[in-house]
Protein backbone atom coordinates (compact mmCIF):
# COMPACT_ATOMS: atom_id res chain seq x y z
CA UNK A 1 0.00 0.00 0.00
CA UNK A 2 1.27 3.73 -0.63
CA UNK A 3 0.79 6.27 1.64
CA UNK A 4 0.92 9.54 -0.23
CA UNK A 5 1.18 11.37 3.31
CA UNK A 6 2.64 8.58 5.82
CA UNK A 7 4.11 9.25 8.80
CA UNK A 8 6.96 10.13 7.54
CA UNK A 9 5.87 12.43 5.61
CA UNK A 10 4.00 13.83 8.51
CA UNK A 11 6.73 14.39 10.28
CA UNK A 12 8.71 15.54 8.00
CA UNK A 13 6.14 18.45 6.93
CA UNK A 14 5.27 18.88 10.73
CA UNK A 15 9.29 19.78 11.30
CA UNK A 16 9.97 22.11 8.67
CA UNK A 17 6.81 24.33 9.27
CA UNK A 18 7.99 24.58 13.09
CA UNK A 19 11.27 25.49 12.10
CA UNK A 20 9.53 28.14 9.62
CA UNK A 21 7.62 29.08 12.28
CA UNK A 22 10.84 29.55 15.03
CA UNK A 23 12.96 31.55 12.19
CA UNK A 24 10.13 34.04 11.68
CA UNK A 25 9.71 34.25 15.27
CA UNK A 26 12.92 35.06 15.57
CA UNK A 27 12.70 37.46 13.30
CA UNK A 28 10.30 39.37 14.54
CA UNK A 29 11.67 39.04 17.95
CA UNK A 30 14.85 40.80 16.91
CA UNK A 31 13.13 43.20 15.12
CA UNK A 32 11.56 44.27 18.52
CA UNK A 33 13.60 46.96 20.73
CA UNK A 34 12.33 45.61 23.38
CA UNK A 35 13.56 42.12 22.90
CA UNK A 36 17.04 43.87 21.40
CA UNK A 37 17.62 45.51 24.85
CA UNK A 38 17.08 42.03 26.80
CA UNK A 39 19.72 40.37 24.81
CA UNK A 40 21.56 43.45 24.87
CA UNK A 41 21.43 42.95 28.61
CA UNK A 42 24.17 40.52 28.39
CA UNK A 43 26.86 42.89 27.75
CA UNK A 44 26.90 44.37 31.05
CA UNK A 45 26.77 40.60 32.80
CA UNK A 46 30.20 39.88 30.40
CA UNK A 47 31.81 43.33 30.93
CA UNK A 48 31.33 42.75 34.91
CA UNK A 49 32.09 39.38 34.99
CA UNK A 50 35.60 39.84 32.82
CA UNK A 51 36.68 43.06 34.58
CA UNK A 52 36.38 40.42 38.05
CA UNK A 53 38.34 37.36 36.89
CA UNK A 54 41.06 40.19 35.04
CA UNK A 55 43.39 41.86 36.70
CA UNK A 56 43.23 45.45 35.25
CA UNK A 57 46.48 45.25 34.00
CA UNK A 58 46.54 41.68 32.83
CA UNK A 59 48.73 42.17 29.40
CA UNK A 60 47.37 40.83 26.32
CA UNK A 61 49.63 38.08 24.60
CA UNK A 62 52.59 39.36 22.60
CA UNK A 63 53.99 37.31 20.26
CA UNK A 64 57.53 37.06 18.54
CA UNK A 65 58.88 38.36 15.45
CA UNK A 66 58.55 35.67 13.51
CA UNK A 67 54.32 35.32 14.13
CA UNK A 68 53.94 38.45 12.36
CA UNK A 69 51.30 37.96 9.73
CA UNK A 70 52.22 38.82 6.19
CA UNK A 71 48.78 39.31 5.15
CA UNK A 72 47.54 41.48 7.87
CA UNK A 73 43.96 42.41 6.80
CA UNK A 74 42.61 46.09 6.52
CA UNK A 75 39.42 46.37 7.40
CA UNK A 76 36.39 49.43 7.74
CA UNK A 77 38.03 52.58 5.89
CA UNK A 78 41.38 51.53 4.29
CA UNK A 79 41.77 55.25 2.16
CA UNK A 80 39.54 57.48 3.26
CA UNK A 81 38.29 60.38 0.84
CA UNK A 82 37.29 62.94 3.13
CA UNK A 83 39.04 66.28 1.93
CA UNK A 84 40.69 67.27 5.00
CA UNK A 85 42.22 63.83 5.11
CA UNK A 86 43.25 63.46 1.45
CA UNK A 87 44.92 66.96 2.42
CA UNK A 88 46.90 65.73 5.27
CA UNK A 89 48.24 62.66 3.26
CA UNK A 90 49.79 65.08 0.45
CA UNK A 91 51.25 66.97 2.59
CA UNK A 92 52.79 64.16 4.47
CA UNK A 93 51.07 64.92 7.92
CA UNK A 94 53.39 67.61 8.27
CA UNK A 95 49.88 70.32 9.41
CA UNK A 96 48.83 67.30 11.64
CA UNK A 97 48.09 67.91 15.39
CA UNK A 98 46.41 65.34 17.78
CA UNK A 99 44.22 67.19 20.03
CA UNK A 100 43.80 66.22 23.26
CA UNK A 101 40.41 68.35 24.71
CA UNK A 102 37.54 68.28 26.67
CA UNK A 103 37.51 67.95 30.59
CA UNK A 104 41.49 68.23 30.64
CA UNK A 105 43.32 70.78 32.61
CA UNK A 106 45.61 71.31 30.11
CA UNK A 107 44.51 70.78 26.70
CA UNK A 108 47.19 69.19 24.20
CA UNK A 109 47.43 70.07 20.46
CA UNK A 110 50.67 67.54 19.30
CA UNK A 111 52.37 67.71 16.08
CA UNK A 112 53.69 63.95 15.25
CA UNK A 113 56.72 64.73 15.99
CA UNK A 114 55.86 65.65 19.81
CA UNK A 115 53.92 62.55 19.84
CA UNK A 116 57.16 60.30 18.74
CA UNK A 117 58.95 62.25 21.62
CA UNK A 118 56.89 60.81 24.16
CA UNK A 119 57.16 57.60 26.06
CA UNK A 120 56.47 55.00 23.63
CA UNK A 121 55.65 51.62 23.89
CA UNK A 122 56.06 48.44 21.61
CA UNK A 123 54.59 45.51 21.19
CA UNK A 124 53.61 42.74 18.97
CA UNK A 125 49.78 41.50 19.56
CA UNK A 126 46.81 39.61 17.86
CA UNK A 127 44.17 41.88 16.26
CA UNK A 128 41.13 40.04 16.24
CA UNK A 129 38.03 41.02 14.11
CA UNK A 130 34.69 40.97 14.92
CA UNK A 131 34.04 38.74 11.89
CA UNK A 132 35.95 35.54 13.28
CA UNK A 133 39.56 36.20 11.66
CA UNK A 134 43.04 37.66 13.20
CA UNK A 135 46.03 38.81 12.26
CA UNK A 136 49.53 39.26 14.12
CA UNK A 137 50.99 42.57 14.17
CA UNK A 138 54.12 44.56 15.55
CA UNK A 139 53.00 48.13 16.88
CA UNK A 140 55.05 51.08 18.33
CA UNK A 141 53.34 53.96 19.48
CA UNK A 142 52.72 56.55 22.59
CA UNK A 143 51.67 55.38 25.73
CA UNK A 144 48.12 56.95 26.58
CA UNK A 145 48.46 57.28 30.28
CA UNK A 146 51.38 59.08 30.32
CA UNK A 147 49.72 61.64 27.56
CA UNK A 148 46.55 61.63 29.87
CA UNK A 149 48.77 62.43 32.99
CA UNK A 150 50.39 65.35 30.97
CA UNK A 151 46.58 67.01 29.77
CA UNK A 152 45.53 66.35 33.55
CA UNK A 153 41.65 64.98 33.64
CA UNK A 154 39.37 66.74 35.07
CA UNK A 155 37.38 64.77 38.10
CA UNK A 156 34.78 64.21 36.14
CA UNK A 157 36.18 62.51 32.89
CA UNK A 158 35.18 58.84 32.76
CA UNK A 159 35.71 57.79 28.92
CA UNK A 160 37.90 58.60 26.13
CA UNK A 161 36.07 59.53 23.01
CA UNK A 162 38.23 58.94 19.79
CA UNK A 163 37.22 61.20 16.74
CA UNK A 164 38.89 59.96 13.60
CA UNK A 165 39.39 61.45 10.18
CA UNK A 166 37.53 58.66 7.86
CA UNK A 167 34.09 58.02 6.68
CA UNK A 168 32.52 54.76 6.77
CA UNK A 169 29.43 55.87 4.41
CA UNK A 170 28.67 58.91 2.10
CA UNK A 171 31.26 61.53 2.70
CA UNK A 172 30.48 65.31 4.23
CA UNK A 173 27.17 63.01 5.88
CA UNK A 174 28.10 63.65 10.13
CA UNK A 175 27.10 60.55 10.93
CA UNK A 176 29.37 58.50 8.39
CA UNK A 177 32.22 59.89 10.58
CA UNK A 178 34.16 57.08 12.39
CA UNK A 179 34.12 57.39 16.21
CA UNK A 180 35.01 54.90 19.32
CA UNK A 181 35.09 55.66 22.88
CA UNK A 182 36.92 53.93 26.16
CA UNK A 183 36.63 53.81 29.83
CA UNK A 184 39.91 55.10 31.73
CA UNK A 185 40.77 51.29 32.89
CA UNK A 186 41.39 51.19 29.04
CA UNK A 187 43.04 54.09 28.35
CA UNK A 188 45.44 53.32 31.26
CA UNK A 189 46.00 50.05 30.07
CA UNK A 190 49.81 49.75 29.72
CA UNK A 191 49.52 48.59 26.41
CA UNK A 192 46.87 51.30 25.37
CA UNK A 193 49.10 52.75 22.66
CA UNK A 194 48.81 55.65 19.83
CA UNK A 195 50.22 53.54 17.30
CA UNK A 196 52.53 55.51 14.88
CA UNK A 197 54.70 52.36 13.40
CA UNK A 198 53.62 49.05 12.44
CA UNK A 199 55.93 46.27 11.74
CA UNK A 200 58.40 48.81 11.78
CA UNK A 201 57.39 51.35 9.23
CA UNK A 202 55.19 54.56 9.49
CA UNK A 203 51.12 53.28 9.95
CA UNK A 204 50.26 52.53 6.19
CA UNK A 205 47.23 54.36 5.53
CA UNK A 206 45.45 51.49 5.35
CA UNK A 207 46.25 50.70 8.71
CA UNK A 208 45.28 54.17 10.07
CA UNK A 209 47.76 56.88 9.51
CA UNK A 210 49.26 58.59 10.60
CA UNK A 211 48.35 57.16 14.26
CA UNK A 212 45.51 54.45 15.44
CA UNK A 213 44.53 53.27 19.25
CA UNK A 214 45.57 49.95 19.90
CA UNK A 215 43.46 48.87 23.30
CA UNK A 216 44.07 45.20 23.05
CA UNK A 217 41.56 43.03 24.64
CA UNK A 218 39.36 44.62 22.60
CA UNK A 219 38.11 43.45 19.23
CA UNK A 220 39.45 45.37 16.08
CA UNK A 221 36.65 47.93 15.83
CA UNK A 222 37.31 49.21 19.22
CA UNK A 223 41.15 49.96 17.77
CA UNK A 224 40.08 53.55 15.83
CA UNK A 225 42.28 54.41 12.88
CA UNK A 226 42.78 57.88 11.40
CA UNK A 227 42.34 59.56 15.00
CA UNK A 228 42.59 63.25 14.92
CA UNK A 229 40.92 64.28 18.60
CA UNK A 230 40.80 62.62 21.80
CA UNK A 231 37.98 64.37 24.08
CA UNK A 232 37.52 63.54 27.63
CA UNK A 233 33.98 63.28 28.59
CA UNK A 234 31.78 62.12 31.40
CA UNK A 235 29.35 60.44 29.03
CA UNK A 236 29.01 59.87 25.44
CA UNK A 237 25.17 59.65 25.32
CA UNK A 238 24.75 62.90 23.95
CA UNK A 239 26.67 62.26 21.02
CA UNK A 240 25.42 60.65 17.87
CA UNK A 241 23.47 57.65 18.59
CA UNK A 242 24.08 57.71 21.76
CA UNK A 243 26.20 54.24 22.14
CA UNK A 244 29.93 54.95 22.73
CA UNK A 245 30.61 54.18 18.69
CA UNK A 246 29.84 53.68 14.81
CA UNK A 247 29.27 50.50 15.01
CA UNK A 248 28.37 50.54 18.63
CA UNK A 249 25.27 52.80 17.26
CA UNK A 250 24.63 50.09 14.67
CA UNK A 251 24.55 47.53 17.18
CA UNK A 252 27.61 46.15 18.31
CA UNK A 253 28.98 45.91 21.90
CA UNK A 254 30.76 49.37 23.74
CA UNK A 255 32.28 46.01 25.51
CA UNK A 256 34.31 44.39 22.87
CA UNK A 257 36.07 42.22 25.24
CA UNK A 258 34.23 39.14 23.78
CA UNK B 1 2.98 -15.79 41.28
CA UNK B 2 3.34 -14.40 37.46
CA UNK B 3 0.83 -14.10 34.98
CA UNK B 4 3.06 -13.50 32.44
CA UNK B 5 1.15 -11.03 31.04
CA UNK B 6 2.91 -7.73 30.78
CA UNK B 7 0.45 -4.15 31.84
CA UNK B 8 1.80 -0.77 31.33
CA UNK B 9 2.73 1.55 34.51
CA UNK B 10 4.37 4.90 34.93
CA UNK B 11 7.43 5.22 36.76
CA UNK B 12 8.83 8.36 37.70
CA UNK B 13 11.85 8.83 35.71
CA UNK B 14 13.56 12.38 35.49
CA UNK B 15 13.85 14.65 37.84
CA UNK B 16 12.28 18.56 37.80
CA UNK B 17 16.19 19.56 37.71
CA UNK B 18 16.53 17.32 35.07
CA UNK B 19 13.27 18.53 33.06
CA UNK B 20 13.89 21.85 33.29
CA UNK B 21 17.77 22.09 32.46
CA UNK B 22 16.39 19.79 29.30
CA UNK B 23 14.23 22.18 28.17
CA UNK B 24 16.33 25.38 28.65
CA UNK B 25 19.26 24.01 26.71
CA UNK B 26 16.93 22.62 23.85
CA UNK B 27 16.34 26.29 23.78
CA UNK B 28 19.77 27.89 24.31
CA UNK B 29 21.11 25.76 22.15
CA UNK B 30 19.39 25.82 19.15
CA UNK B 31 19.79 29.28 19.80
CA UNK B 32 23.08 29.61 19.64
CA UNK B 33 24.08 27.24 17.15
CA UNK B 34 21.41 29.52 14.58
CA UNK B 35 22.89 32.63 15.74
CA UNK B 36 26.75 30.73 15.68
CA UNK B 37 26.19 29.85 12.14
CA UNK B 38 25.24 33.88 11.63
CA UNK B 39 28.66 34.72 13.28
CA UNK B 40 30.54 32.33 10.85
CA UNK B 41 28.85 33.83 7.50
CA UNK B 42 30.70 37.15 8.37
CA UNK B 43 33.96 35.14 7.77
CA UNK B 44 33.00 31.89 6.22
CA UNK B 45 36.63 29.94 7.02
CA UNK B 46 38.48 28.33 9.36
CA UNK B 47 41.86 28.26 10.59
CA UNK B 48 44.79 26.30 12.55
CA UNK B 49 46.67 28.45 15.31
CA UNK B 50 47.12 31.39 16.17
CA UNK B 51 46.37 33.66 13.43
CA UNK B 52 44.51 33.40 10.48
CA UNK B 53 46.07 32.34 7.26
CA UNK B 54 43.85 34.16 4.46
CA UNK B 55 45.21 31.76 1.75
CA UNK B 56 45.15 28.92 3.42
CA UNK B 57 41.88 28.21 5.45
CA UNK B 58 41.39 24.51 5.96
CA UNK B 59 38.26 24.53 5.40
CA UNK B 60 35.70 27.77 3.73
CA UNK B 61 32.71 28.37 2.07
CA UNK B 62 32.94 30.93 -1.23
CA UNK B 63 30.69 31.60 -4.47
CA UNK B 64 32.11 31.33 -7.61
CA UNK B 65 30.60 31.60 -11.31
CA UNK B 66 29.95 28.65 -13.38
CA UNK B 67 28.45 29.41 -17.35
CA UNK B 68 27.25 32.35 -15.99
CA UNK B 69 25.53 31.37 -12.86
CA UNK B 70 26.50 31.91 -9.43
CA UNK B 71 27.56 28.90 -7.49
CA UNK B 72 28.62 28.16 -4.04
CA UNK B 73 31.69 26.22 -3.30
CA UNK B 74 32.88 24.37 0.09
CA UNK B 75 36.53 23.57 0.23
CA UNK B 76 37.85 21.21 3.14
CA UNK B 77 42.06 20.60 2.71
CA UNK B 78 41.99 21.40 -0.70
CA UNK B 79 39.26 19.60 -1.80
CA UNK B 80 36.56 21.40 -3.38
CA UNK B 81 32.81 20.56 -3.27
CA UNK B 82 29.90 22.31 -5.27
CA UNK B 83 27.64 23.06 -2.77
CA UNK B 84 25.00 25.81 -4.39
CA UNK B 85 21.89 26.40 -2.14
CA UNK B 86 23.44 25.05 0.73
CA UNK B 87 27.01 26.21 1.25
CA UNK B 88 28.42 29.73 -0.14
CA UNK B 89 25.67 30.39 -2.55
CA UNK B 90 21.58 30.03 -1.46
CA UNK B 91 18.48 32.28 -1.68
CA UNK B 92 15.53 32.01 -3.18
CA UNK B 93 15.37 31.84 -7.19
CA UNK B 94 16.18 34.90 -8.36
CA UNK B 95 17.35 36.47 -5.21
CA UNK B 96 20.23 34.28 -4.32
CA UNK B 97 23.37 35.65 -2.35
CA UNK B 98 26.99 34.79 -1.31
CA UNK B 99 26.28 33.38 2.25
CA UNK B 100 27.96 30.68 4.41
CA UNK B 101 25.12 28.82 5.53
CA UNK B 102 21.75 29.25 4.16
CA UNK B 103 18.94 31.84 5.80
CA UNK B 104 16.68 29.01 6.90
CA UNK B 105 19.82 28.38 9.23
CA UNK B 106 20.79 31.88 10.84
CA UNK B 107 19.59 33.63 13.44
CA UNK B 108 18.53 36.37 12.13
CA UNK B 109 17.43 34.92 8.77
CA UNK B 110 18.89 38.07 6.56
CA UNK B 111 22.93 38.80 7.30
CA UNK B 112 23.30 40.88 10.53
CA UNK B 113 26.16 39.98 12.36
CA UNK B 114 25.19 42.46 15.20
CA UNK B 115 21.94 40.87 15.66
CA UNK B 116 23.60 37.57 15.70
CA UNK B 117 26.57 38.14 17.97
CA UNK B 118 23.67 39.78 20.64
CA UNK B 119 21.80 36.66 20.41
CA UNK B 120 24.62 34.16 20.88
CA UNK B 121 26.69 35.90 23.81
CA UNK B 122 22.98 36.19 25.70
CA UNK B 123 22.20 32.25 24.92
CA UNK B 124 26.18 31.48 25.77
CA UNK B 125 24.97 33.06 29.49
CA UNK B 126 21.45 30.86 29.65
CA UNK B 127 23.90 27.92 28.51
CA UNK B 128 26.10 28.21 31.08
CA UNK B 129 23.86 29.54 34.28
CA UNK B 130 21.92 26.51 32.86
CA UNK B 131 24.75 23.97 33.37
CA UNK B 132 25.48 25.37 36.73
CA UNK B 133 22.33 24.44 38.09
CA UNK B 134 22.30 21.59 36.07
CA UNK B 135 25.92 20.48 37.52
CA UNK B 136 25.49 21.87 41.23
CA UNK B 137 22.28 20.27 41.11
CA UNK B 138 23.00 17.09 40.01
CA UNK B 139 25.98 16.51 41.96
CA UNK B 140 24.19 17.54 45.25
CA UNK B 141 21.22 15.72 44.64
CA UNK B 142 22.69 12.56 43.23
CA UNK B 143 21.69 12.60 39.82
CA UNK B 144 24.91 12.15 38.19
CA UNK B 145 26.06 9.51 40.47
CA UNK B 146 22.97 7.57 40.90
CA UNK B 147 21.87 7.82 36.95
CA UNK B 148 24.75 8.81 35.18
CA UNK B 149 27.83 7.40 35.82
CA UNK B 150 28.06 3.82 34.82
CA UNK B 151 28.72 0.85 37.17
CA UNK B 152 30.63 -2.07 36.88
CA UNK B 153 28.08 -4.02 35.14
CA UNK B 154 27.66 -1.09 32.51
CA UNK B 155 31.14 -1.37 31.82
CA UNK B 156 31.45 -5.11 31.09
CA UNK B 157 32.56 -5.38 27.12
CA UNK B 158 29.76 -7.70 26.86
CA UNK B 159 27.39 -5.50 28.26
CA UNK B 160 28.47 -2.60 25.76
CA UNK B 161 28.43 -4.68 22.87
CA UNK B 162 25.32 -6.12 23.73
CA UNK B 163 23.96 -2.58 23.99
CA UNK B 164 25.71 -1.51 20.91
CA UNK B 165 24.14 -4.36 18.97
CA UNK B 166 20.61 -4.04 20.26
CA UNK B 167 20.21 -0.36 19.66
CA UNK B 168 21.44 -1.15 15.86
CA UNK B 169 18.56 -3.35 15.86
CA UNK B 170 16.40 -0.82 16.84
CA UNK B 171 15.45 -3.22 20.24
CA UNK B 172 15.39 -0.98 23.66
CA UNK B 173 15.41 -2.30 27.31
CA UNK B 174 11.87 -3.05 28.17
CA UNK B 175 10.47 -3.53 32.04
CA UNK B 176 12.92 -3.13 34.88
CA UNK B 177 15.45 -2.41 32.70
CA UNK B 178 14.00 0.86 30.85
CA UNK B 179 13.96 2.19 34.57
CA UNK B 180 17.55 3.62 34.14
CA UNK B 181 19.69 4.55 31.68
CA UNK B 182 21.75 1.99 29.55
CA UNK B 183 25.65 2.50 29.18
CA UNK B 184 24.77 4.16 25.93
CA UNK B 185 22.59 6.64 26.99
CA UNK B 186 25.07 7.29 30.22
CA UNK B 187 27.90 7.47 28.21
CA UNK B 188 26.28 10.16 25.23
CA UNK B 189 24.70 12.15 28.00
CA UNK B 190 27.61 12.27 30.40
CA UNK B 191 29.87 12.79 27.46
CA UNK B 192 27.32 16.44 26.10
CA UNK B 193 27.12 17.35 29.81
CA UNK B 194 30.86 16.98 30.96
CA UNK B 195 32.66 17.05 27.50
CA UNK B 196 31.11 18.66 24.94
CA UNK B 197 28.99 21.48 25.92
CA UNK B 198 31.74 22.79 28.86
CA UNK B 199 34.27 22.69 25.44
CA UNK B 200 31.87 24.78 23.42
CA UNK B 201 32.15 27.37 26.62
CA UNK B 202 35.84 27.37 26.63
CA UNK B 203 36.40 27.09 22.88
CA UNK B 204 34.10 29.91 23.13
CA UNK B 205 35.93 31.90 25.67
CA UNK B 206 38.97 31.41 24.27
CA UNK B 207 38.05 33.69 21.04
CA UNK B 208 37.46 36.69 23.58
CA UNK B 209 40.70 39.16 23.86
CA UNK B 210 39.18 40.09 27.13
CA UNK B 211 39.78 36.12 28.63
CA UNK B 212 42.91 35.85 26.53
CA UNK B 213 44.68 38.17 28.56
CA UNK B 214 43.04 37.19 31.75
CA UNK B 215 43.37 33.48 31.49
CA UNK B 216 46.27 33.16 28.70
CA UNK B 217 46.84 29.23 29.79
CA UNK B 218 43.47 28.84 27.38
CA UNK B 219 45.45 29.54 24.40
CA UNK B 220 48.15 27.39 24.99
CA UNK B 221 45.40 24.40 25.88
CA UNK B 222 43.62 24.97 22.41
CA UNK B 223 46.55 25.78 20.49
CA UNK B 224 45.57 29.62 19.63
CA UNK B 225 42.43 31.72 18.69
CA UNK B 226 42.31 30.52 15.17
CA UNK B 227 42.30 26.85 16.33
CA UNK B 228 39.68 27.45 18.98
CA UNK B 229 37.52 29.01 16.88
CA UNK B 230 37.75 25.96 14.69
CA UNK B 231 37.07 23.51 17.71
CA UNK B 232 34.15 26.09 18.83
CA UNK B 233 32.94 24.75 15.29
CA UNK B 234 34.41 21.04 15.57
CA UNK B 235 32.36 20.72 19.20
CA UNK B 236 29.40 22.65 17.69
CA UNK B 237 29.18 19.97 14.74
CA UNK B 238 29.29 17.01 17.37
CA UNK B 239 26.78 18.52 19.49
CA UNK B 240 24.42 18.60 16.33
CA UNK B 241 25.19 14.93 15.78
CA UNK B 242 24.08 14.50 18.85
CA UNK B 243 20.79 16.18 18.65
CA UNK B 244 20.47 14.08 15.57
CA UNK B 245 21.10 10.35 17.20
CA UNK B 246 19.39 11.45 20.05
CA UNK B 247 15.95 12.61 18.15
CA UNK B 248 16.30 9.43 16.24
CA UNK B 249 16.40 7.31 19.53
CA UNK B 250 13.76 9.47 21.07
CA UNK B 251 11.37 8.99 17.86
CA UNK B 252 12.80 4.65 17.65
CA UNK B 253 11.63 3.79 21.32
CA UNK B 254 8.32 5.65 21.54
CA UNK B 255 8.01 9.74 20.97
CA UNK B 256 5.12 10.30 22.90
CA UNK B 257 6.34 8.54 26.01
CA UNK B 258 9.84 10.38 25.92
CA UNK B 259 8.60 13.56 25.66
CA UNK B 260 5.98 12.65 28.21
CA UNK B 261 8.91 11.63 30.35
CA UNK B 262 10.59 14.66 30.19
CA UNK B 263 7.78 16.84 30.18
CA UNK B 264 5.98 15.23 33.53
CA UNK B 265 9.13 13.06 34.47
CA UNK B 266 6.56 9.82 34.20
CA UNK B 267 7.59 7.35 31.50
CA UNK B 268 5.61 3.91 30.51
CA UNK B 269 7.28 0.61 31.00
CA UNK B 270 6.09 -2.47 30.89
CA UNK B 271 6.41 -4.93 34.06
CA UNK B 272 5.38 -8.78 35.01
CA UNK B 273 1.85 -8.38 36.77
CA UNK B 274 2.74 -9.82 39.87
CA UNK B 275 -0.33 -11.45 41.38
CA UNK B 276 -0.97 -12.84 45.20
Amino acid sequence: MTQPMGRRGWLKGALASAAGLVLAACDRINADPRATAVLQSAERLTRRAQRLVSDRNALAREFAPADISRDFRANGSIRPADPDYVAHTAAGFADWRLVIDGLVERPLSLTLEELRAQPARTQITRHDCVEGWSSIGKWTGARLGPLLDRAGLKPGARYLVFHCADSLGPVGDPNSKYYESIDLIDARHPQTILAYEMNDAPLPVPHGAPIRLRVERHLGYKHAKYVMRIEAVEDFAHLRGGRGGFWEDRGYEWYAGI
Amino acid sequence: MNTGRPSRTLVYRHGLLVRITHWLNVVAVTLLLMSGLQIFNAHPALYWGQKSTFAEPWINTTASERAGRPIGVTTIGGLSFETTGVLGYSGKAGAGEPRGFPAWATIPSHRDLASGRRWHLFFAWVLVINGLVYWLGGLAGGHIRRDLVPDRRDLSPRNIWHEIVTHAQLRFPKGEEARRYNVLQKGAYLGVALVLLPLMVATGLTMSPGINAAWPWMLDLFGGRQSARTLHFIAASLVVAFVIVHLAMVVASGLWNNIRSMITGRYAIEVEEAKP
